[in-house]
């Protein structure tokens, strides 16, 4: 079986995000960037499936700037096979990024789908959900557990509730949550074999999709700061409080 | 304190601009060090430090190390973070890959080395022996012993020790007792007593191999008379796997100032029949040898220098802005982090000044190994090795001496919080301590400088490197906005020119009073090298500042930084100098017992 993993290169979670003076947008100048958490524990997921025995091949897929195959690059320094690079240098929003993405299903054929749940940059939490809209496959979204039976795959879900396991059949689409995995750290000999791994470019022209984007960015405004909180003496001042000064109950 | 973050930014500045990365991608057998495979390289390393070594770093300084029986039992998480270091070949870095390392060259392995030392200096002097021992083994050993232990010191599946500190034999090589006796198969027999031996005793490793200094029977005396051996703690079967105890006994551990997690040992040799080793290169060779690796092992130790004062800088840093204290004295304004105070700026700025200053030392002296090492034009390689014999006293020396000032001065922004323990910068500063002490002392370093590297050659590489540092002078002075900072550089280096002339034209009647001022001398020359490399790093600040996608306000701060040096540490040189010239005098008259 093969598995598709998808990989976005984001601002580092150590980093404090600052918004350009326009407020056009996050100042990304010169800003350490890295894989999105949630892809790393895709990789990771798809890797073990691998060493299981379950995927044959892995292979990544990244829409976004040059720069994104360094992050490609640590994909396959951690035991992906083959990666995907489609180039461009506009801002993929999710929808197009979903449709890129069941261009390269439609073409790799992959008998399951993972990829993170959202990117920490924007935290849209959308783009899984529409691929498996787009491509009619079943979806298990926020996964913290994921077990390949037969022509099925068992995925637990992390929901308000609690969790629960749904059977999808295959080919499916799997959403990574924070508990799924603990991602490994890359090797050196596998980051030096990394280099020599396949790695196509595409743009999305080749795909015949469209960026260009319905939703016009406006304004981006870094949350107010926090206030210093108070500590109150009773359950009592509490309630009181929440109705008549926060106005929540 | 703070988690850690590797400077990756500096790092890489300091790589492409200072040290000539894409120069050395260049050179013969250095190919595969690409820009983006360095850049990956430095990143998985960045990542591993962080969320590996740094995370037990505490525990290992609460919890030690300790002795039961003869077994070394080291801190909880050791064995995992050492499996998981070894499995993702970290060892291998910069070693020779018919051994099974990268042999990536040493510009690339230094930041990753400074990553290893700033999350957990303890842990990394473990495998940093495995390097050592590698380094040495390449230069004498024969082709046998490479191949039966060069794969498994490599690859870390064995540990490596390296064992020349003797109680009366420290500074004094020459004063080892160690006996190695010649067998009917040509192996030898040891007797006696090493001290101080980082992780001569633990069970990380399935085999510890120590390289071990000794002299044979009939060895001249003193320094002339030295052997390297090797004995490992477990002697090896037919199938070259660890079988048979060898006569080695670890009869105590220290109680230290820091790194508790690395155990320093007492092994005792050859309490029975004598512990078997066997010989290295030819007899009583041992030390042409360790002089060979030693500039190695030097450069290691003052990339601690920079590793310790970086993750002293980082903590200091965050403190200062978070802890709320005091009035501000120029705006009157209250309730502001202290980094608001000019004084606790001030301690950040010297701070950082100094970490580029060496950084730029170290990384511009890796990329000297390299190209002595590899460049196809022995004229430039010749020239570039005796550029590192001459500086190593200095990188080792200064970046060291500095670097415990760095970690004292970060304690000074922490407050009381730094005196007590729960903060951690505390334990920086004790564990740094060694730094100055292990692989030859400060003043050792500094009669090496004096002695064999400056008048043994009459001066001749270092008016060499004086003319290269004039040199980036007059490209300061082409730059309108940074003439300022040469003539800074120049009133610098003159300092260290008028007291070369002076070393120079002394008299044997005089050495007494010139050994006196060795150490200032070492700090002369310290000071000149970093005021030398932060101007360059100005100059090539200064050169991107208009070019697209840069950061104005770091270029900026890098070319400030330079000025901050130049303002503050600089004119220390005059007191250096003026150390050298005339306290040595004074020392040498000065009578013992007014002491
Ligand atoms: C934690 C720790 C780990 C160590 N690890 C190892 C190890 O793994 N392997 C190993 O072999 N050794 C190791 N050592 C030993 C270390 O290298 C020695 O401590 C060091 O070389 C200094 O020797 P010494 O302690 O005998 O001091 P001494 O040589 O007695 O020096 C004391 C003072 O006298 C000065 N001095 C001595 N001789 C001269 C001279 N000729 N000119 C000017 N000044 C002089 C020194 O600069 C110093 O200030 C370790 C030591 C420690 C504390
Ligand atoms: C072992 C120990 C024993 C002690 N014993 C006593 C005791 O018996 N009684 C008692 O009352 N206290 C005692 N203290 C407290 C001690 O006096 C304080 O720690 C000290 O005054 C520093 O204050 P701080 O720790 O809050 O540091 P901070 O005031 O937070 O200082 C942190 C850093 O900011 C700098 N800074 C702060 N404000 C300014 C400013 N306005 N301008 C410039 N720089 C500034 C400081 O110089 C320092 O570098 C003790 C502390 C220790 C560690």
């Amino acid at each position: 079986m093969k598995v598709l993993i998808a990989v976005k290169r984001v601002i580092d979670y150590n980093v404090k995000i600052r918004v350009k003076a326009d407020h056009s947008d996050v100042d990304l100048t010169n800003v350490k960037m890295a894989m999105n958490p949630f892809c790393e524990i895709a990789v990771e997921e798809a890797v073990r499936l691998k060493e299981k025995g379950i995927a044959t091949e892995v292979v990544a897929v990244s829409v976004g700037p040059k720069a994104a195959q360094e992050q490609l690059r640590t994909a396959l320094a951690l035991g992906t096979d083959r990666a995907i690079h489609i180039e461009t240098d506009e801002r993929a929003e999710s929808l197009a990024v979903a449709k890129l993405l069941a261009k390269v299903v439609d073409e790799e054929q992959p008998g399951l789908v993972i990829l993170g749940k959202q990117a920490i940059d924007t935290d849209n939490n959308q783009t899984g959900q529409m691929l498996a809209a787009l491509t009619g496959l079943p979806q298990g979204t926020f996964a913290s557990e994921v077990a390949v039976d037969g022509d099925k795959v068992n995925v637990t879900r992390e929901i308000d509730g609690g969790l629960q396991t749904i059977a999808l059949t295959l080919p499916a689409i799997v959403t990574t949550d924070l508990r799924l995995n603990e991602p490994r750290y890359a090797k050196l000999p596998d980051i030096m074999k990394a280099k020599k791994k396949p790695l196509g470019v595409k743009t999305p022209a080749d795909y015949g999709v469209e960026l260009a984007s319905k939703v016009s960015l406006l304004k981006v405004e870094a949350p107010a700061e926090r206030k210093g909180g108070v500590k109150v003496a009773s359950v009592d001042e509490l309630i009181d409080k929440l109705k008549n000064e926060a106005k929540v109950l | 304190m703070i988690d850690y973050q590797a400077p990756l930014r500096d790092m890489q500045f300091i790589l492409d601009e200072l040290a000539g990365l894409g120069q050395i991608t260049d050179l013969p057998r250095c190919e595969d060090a690409s820009p983006d495979l360095v850049a990956a390289v430095l990143e998985e390393a960045s990542k591993f430090a962080s969320g590996v070594l740094a995370p037990i770093n505490r525990q290992g300084d609460l919890q030690g190390c300790r002795l039961e029986g003869e077994q070394v039992i080291t801190p909880d998480g050791w064995q995992e973070a050492y499996d998981q270091f070894r499995e993702a070949g970290w060892i291998g870095l910069s070693l020779p890959q018919e051994f099974g390392g990268q042999g990536l060259p040493k510009l690339v392995s230094t930041p990753v080395w400074e990553m290893w030392f700033s999350t957990n200096m303890a842990f990394a002097m473990l495998p940093q022996l495995n390097v050592g021992q590698t380094e040495a083994l390449m230069i004498a050993a024969n082709d046998e012993q490479k191949s039966t232990w060069l794969h498994k010191v490599v690859s870390g599946e064995w540990a490596a020790t390296m064992n020349l500190t003797e109680p009366q034999a420290g500074s004094d090589l020459g004063a080892t007792r160690m006996r190695a006796e010649p067998t009917e198969d040509g192996s030898y027999r040891l007797f006696g007593q090493k001290i101080y031996i980082s992780y001569g005793e633990h069970e990380l490793t399935s085999n510890i191999v120590h390289l071990v200094l000794a002299r044979l029977p009939n060895a001249p005396e003193g320094v002339k008379g030295l052997s390297l051996l090797i004995v490992p703690k477990f002697l090896l079967d037919d199938d070259g796997q660890p079988a048979e105890k060898n006569d080695i006994r670890c009869i105590s551990i220290e109680h230290k100032m820091g790194i508790h997690g690395s155990p320093t040992c007492t092994l005792s040799y050859g309490d029975k029949e004598g512990a078997s080793g066997y010989l290295v290169g030819e007899p009583h060779q041992g030390l042409k040898t360790m002089f060979i690796m030693m500039n190695d092992a030097r450069f290691n130790v003052g990339v601690q220098g920079v590793a310790m004062g970086e993750r002293a800088y980082q903590a200091a840093l965050d403190y200062a802005q978070q802890r709320i204290q005091g009035r501000n004295i120029v705006n009157g304004a209250s309730n502001q982090p202290i980094i608001s105070h000019p004084d606790v700026k001030r301690m950040l700025v010297s701070m950082r000044a100094r970490l580029m200053a060496m950084r730029g030392l170290l990384y511009t002296a890796a990329s000297w190994f390299d190209i002595a090492n590899h460049h196809a034009d022995t004229q430039v390689a010749d020239k570039h090795s005796r550029y590192v014999d001459l500086l190593m006293p200095v990188a080792k020396g200064w970046c060291t001496e500095v670097g415990n000032d760095i970690c004292d001065e970060a304690i000074q922004v922490f407050g009381g919080m730094g005196f007590v323990e729960e903060t951690g910068v505390a334990q920086l500063f004790r564990d740094a301590r060694i730094m100055t002490i292990y692989e030859g002392t400060t003043g050792i370093q500094a009669n090496d400088l004096l002695g064999r590297k400056i008048l043994r050659e009459n001066g001749t590489t270092l008016r060499e490197l004086l003319f290269d540092i004039r040199t980036t002078g007059k490209a300061l002075e082409q730059v309108d906005e940074l003439r300022d900072l040469a003539t800074d550089l120049d009133e610098l280096t003159t300092q260290l020119h008028i007291t070369t002339d002076w070393v120079l034209e002394q008299d044997q009647a005089r050495i007494a009073d010139l050994y006196g001022g060795a150490t200032p001398l070492l700090h002369l020359m310290g000071t000149v090298c970093g005021g030398w490399q932060l101007t360059r790093m100005a100059l090539a600040a200064h050169a991107k500042q208009n070019a697209a996608g840069e950061d104005p306000d770091y270029l900026a701060g890098l070319i400030s930084l330079a000025r901050f040096y130049m303002a503050t540490f600089a004119p220390q040189a005059y007191a250096h100098a003026r150390a050298v010239r005339y306290g040595g005098q004074v020392l040498t008259n000065f009578p013992e017992s007014a002491l």
